[in-house]
């Protein structure tokens, strides 16, 4: 199998390792050799993050590059648009459609850009859902995560059992249903 | 068995299988897993030591005892540690001893991109190199088979990349090595210039052997396919060829410090073109091309920053998709809301302080808009900066200035530092951020917090009596959110020019058991839409297209800070329950 490329690009403290963690554990069920990369430290603090995850019968290098990904799963807005060239010409995005201001913005020394879900549409297929709200809707706002995920996996191989066992295993013994509910909706929303 | 690993994982997976007992560490990005990890094998005696410096002497120490032993530390730490590990390669080993050292090409969250190999090359000791996660693991065992056999220190290098990708790593059983007796040897363990001298050509002559058998080792190989181009390559950097130039022959170094360079002449033999591909300097380069082989790197490939697949195909005339240009604006990292140093920060922003900044979370007061920290260094740097400036320029001119430095930072090197001020007479604001963690790498203890890294209750390091006791004669602690008070103080304490310490306290928003319980919320009729409170450069806050200012619910921790910016009286704290 050719290997497969997806990118998780979000605010630091967004949760995008746990959401990678997830994605990783149910790879590995389907026997691919799979490397997911990360980044700690300083840029963690709210800070533009990524996480590659790559997967297929032999992956070499543990990053995606530009033009490479099949899937970029944006946790907001403005992240998505900055590493849409990492996609594929037909590459789909799955967009958590909020909007996080950066510090340049919120101190007026630059604009956030408007009208991104149209530019996205304008080069790829976008899957979007306001996760934030839907989270609120279900009861704890930081389950969004995992509803962005369920909208990904519509447009992932994977069976939606597996999902379900693999964050069964991987979050919290406490969290486990609400973060279930919460992939699920996503989940149905891809429909 | 199989597991999902981070390379950091695996190399304190590759600790607890071979054996060691002793693991010493001040946490560092990207190093700090290791130890965070090495806490779950009981059989290792783990700790966080206040800096790298103690932490290697502690692993010489157990290793001169006669049991395995490993220091971790990110490349900045091997600075700190530079002076045992230098005197440590003439003294060699009892039990193995291996040095993690992490390198961070591409600057993820470091000061410096510096290739901890010239250390290696410096310190007269063996390097080893992983590629991935299952190597991290297996160079982490075969480096104390060559720190027992050759009687040296290890230092296993990893990178950024190395030690946060995560790939599945086959688990083995530990296998218990027996302690080595101590025995008394003067000759060899006190390195006084006459054994030193004796010692130099033992290290010389061991490391000559090294270099001449490390041609047959296991952790290099030889891979030979078109044989037009021949890599050689080491770490991470081995992906990128393969990824990229699947095709060509390639020689992967995992020795990179004595080079094999017998291996590496065979290999060019082989190939048409020989090409050295390594990320950050040109290590194995120099001594190729010294070596009198015909080789290329540097002129095709730069010393900045990380490598990718994408960069070597670039350099071979492949074409390869472009990054558009665009003028998206910048995400810098920010402190997160509820964040102590954020209140500390506004208050010199507004008194228009200097300050001589340190190594933490803190030195983002640097970022707009509060850009108040006009220095970062190194750790421990913010104290003897300021003296420096004050005895170049006199007390008028540091009137306006302080240093900032987190616990942490000051246990690690600070108070050397600050012990230099009150000898030589200086003068001047000290402030400790005391946010009761290290912060920036992920909240772990510290000689002041009062538990091990084995999670035991312990003695604390009392700041406050520790700078009396240095001599500081004005020692004051108060709340990082008391805002008017820490004001006052301030003016107070530069009026004087004596020598005076501000310990501010508050627990970083992010450490474990910090609840915040209020909410600060807008109140939309009364905003002015002046924008004072967004001064404060709180993420929790952002301006409206009209101009007012909402404050994001799931973010804010309820502080209180962008309550007291408002004269409008436009937010409200709603208490929590």
């Amino acid at each position: 199998m050719e290997t497969k490329n997806i990118m998780i690009v979000g605010v630091g403290g967004q949760g995008t390792l746990l959401t990678s963690r997830i994605l990783g554990n149910l790879i590995r069920k389907y026997g691919y050799d799979v490397k997911l990369s990360e980044v700690h430290g300083m840029a963690q603090r709210g800070g533009s993050v990524v996480t590659f995850v790559r997967y297929g019968d032999k992956v070499y290098e543990p990053i995606v590059e530009e033009g490479m990904a099949d899937v970029l799963i944006a946790f907001e807005r403005l992240e998505a648009i900055r590493y849409q060239d990492f996609l594929k010409d037909d590459g789909v995005i799955v967009l958590n459609d909020v909007r996080i201001d950066p510090m340049p913005v919120v101190i007026g020394a630059c604009e956030y850009p408007k009208d991104i879900v149209d530019e996205l549409k304008k080069g790829h297929t976008v899957y979007s859902v306001n996760a934030n709200e839907e989270a609120i809707k279900l009861g704890n706002s930081r389950v969004f995560n995992l509803i962005i995920l369920g909208l990904a996996a519509k447009h992932l191989d994977f069976k939606v059992e597996d999902w379900l066992s693999v964050i069964e295993e991987t979050v919290p013994p406490k969290t486990i249903e609400l973060n279930k509910k919460a992939f699920l909706l996503g989940y149905e929303k891809g429909e | 068995m199989k597991k999902l690993m981070l390379g950091n994982e695996a190399i304190a997976r590759g600790a607890f299988e071979a054996g060691v007992k002793v693991a010493s560490a001040y946490p560092g990005t990207p190093s700090t897993e290791i130890s965070e990890n090495l806490v779950q094998y009981k059989e290792i005696y783990c700790e966080w030591a206040p800096n790298e410096k103690v932490a290697t002497e502690v692993a010489i120490g157990a290793s001169m005892a006669g049991v395995r032993s490993m220091a971790c530390m990110k490349h900045v730490g091997l600075n700190v540690a530079a002076d045992p590990l230098y005197t440590a390669g003439y003294i060699g080993v009892n039990g193995g001893m291996v040095l993690v050292v992490a390198d961070d090409p591409g600057l993820y969250s470091s000061q410096n991109e510096q290739d901890t190999r010239n250390h290696a090359r410096g310190a007269l000791v063996c390097c080893i190199e992983p590629s991935d996660s299952q190597e991290a693991k297996d160079f982490t065992k075969f480096a104390y088979k060559i720190s027992e056999e050759y009687d040296m220190p290890v230092i296993l290098r990893t990178t950024t990349r190395l030690a946060h990708s995560q790939q599945e790593v086959e688990l083995c059983d530990r296998v218990e090595v027996e302690d080595k007796p101590y025995e008394k040897n003067i000759a060899k363990n006190v390195m006084m210039p006459a054994n030193a001298k004796r010692r130099h050509v033992i290290v010389e002559e061991k490391l000559a052997r090294l270099a001449k058998d490390g041609a047959n080792f296991e952790i290099n190989k030889m891979e030979i396919n078109d044989t037009s181009i021949g890599f050689v390559t080491c770490g991470i950097a081995y992906q990128y060829v393969k990824e990229a130039m699947p095709n060509a022959s390639v020689l992967k170094l995992g020795l990179v410090n004595p080079l094999p360079m017998d291996l590496i002449k065979e290999f060019a033999k082989k190939v048409d073109k020989l090409v050295i591909f390594e990320e950050l300097m040109p290590i194995i380069e120099e001594q190729v091309k010294a070596a009198g082989i015909d080789c290329v790197g540097k002129e095709m490939f730069t010393v900045l920053g990380e490598y990718s697949a994408n960069m070597l195909k670039k350099a071979f005339g492949k074409a390869v998709p472009a990054i558009k240009q665009n003028n998206l604006p910048m995400r810098p990292p920010i402190l997160c809301p509820g964040c102590p140093h954020r209140s500390v920060f506004s208050v010199l922003k507004k008194l228009k302080i200097h300050a001589s900044g340190d190594i933490g979370c803190y030195t983002l007061g640097a970022v707009q808009p509060l850009g108040v920290v006009d220095s970062t260094v190194c750790m421990g740097a913010s104290i003897s900066v300021l003296h420096g400036i004050q005895k170049a320029k006199g007390d008028e001119f540091t009137k306006d200035w302080v240093a900032v430095i987190g616990d942490s930072t000051f246990l690690h090197t600070g108070v050397n530092s600050l012990m230099n001020t009150v000898y030589n007479k200086g003068v001047g604001v000290v402030m400790i951020l005391d946010n009761r963690t290290t912060g920036m790498t992920g909240h772990q203890d510290h000689a002041a917090t009062g538990k091990t890294l084995q999670g035991e209750e312990t003695n604390a390091v009392d700041i406050p009596a520790l700078c009396r006791a240095i001599g500081v004669k004005r020692v004051f602690e108060i709340s990082a959110f008391d805002q008017k008070g820490l004001e006052k103080l301030l003016k107070e304490e530069l009026s004087l020019r004596q020598l005076s310490v501000i310990v501010t306290k508050a627990p970083c928003a992010l450490l474990k058991g910090v609840v915040f319980k209020d909410k600060c919320k807008e109140d939309t009729e009364k905003c002015k839409k002046c924008g004072r409170c967004l001064s404060i450069g709180c993420p929790a806050l952002t301006k409206c297209a009209d101009g007012t200012i909402k404050i994001d619910q799931s973010m804010c921790n309820g502080c209180g800070l962008c309550q007291t910016y408002c004269a409008f009286d436009a937010i409200k704290l709603i208490k929590g329950e």
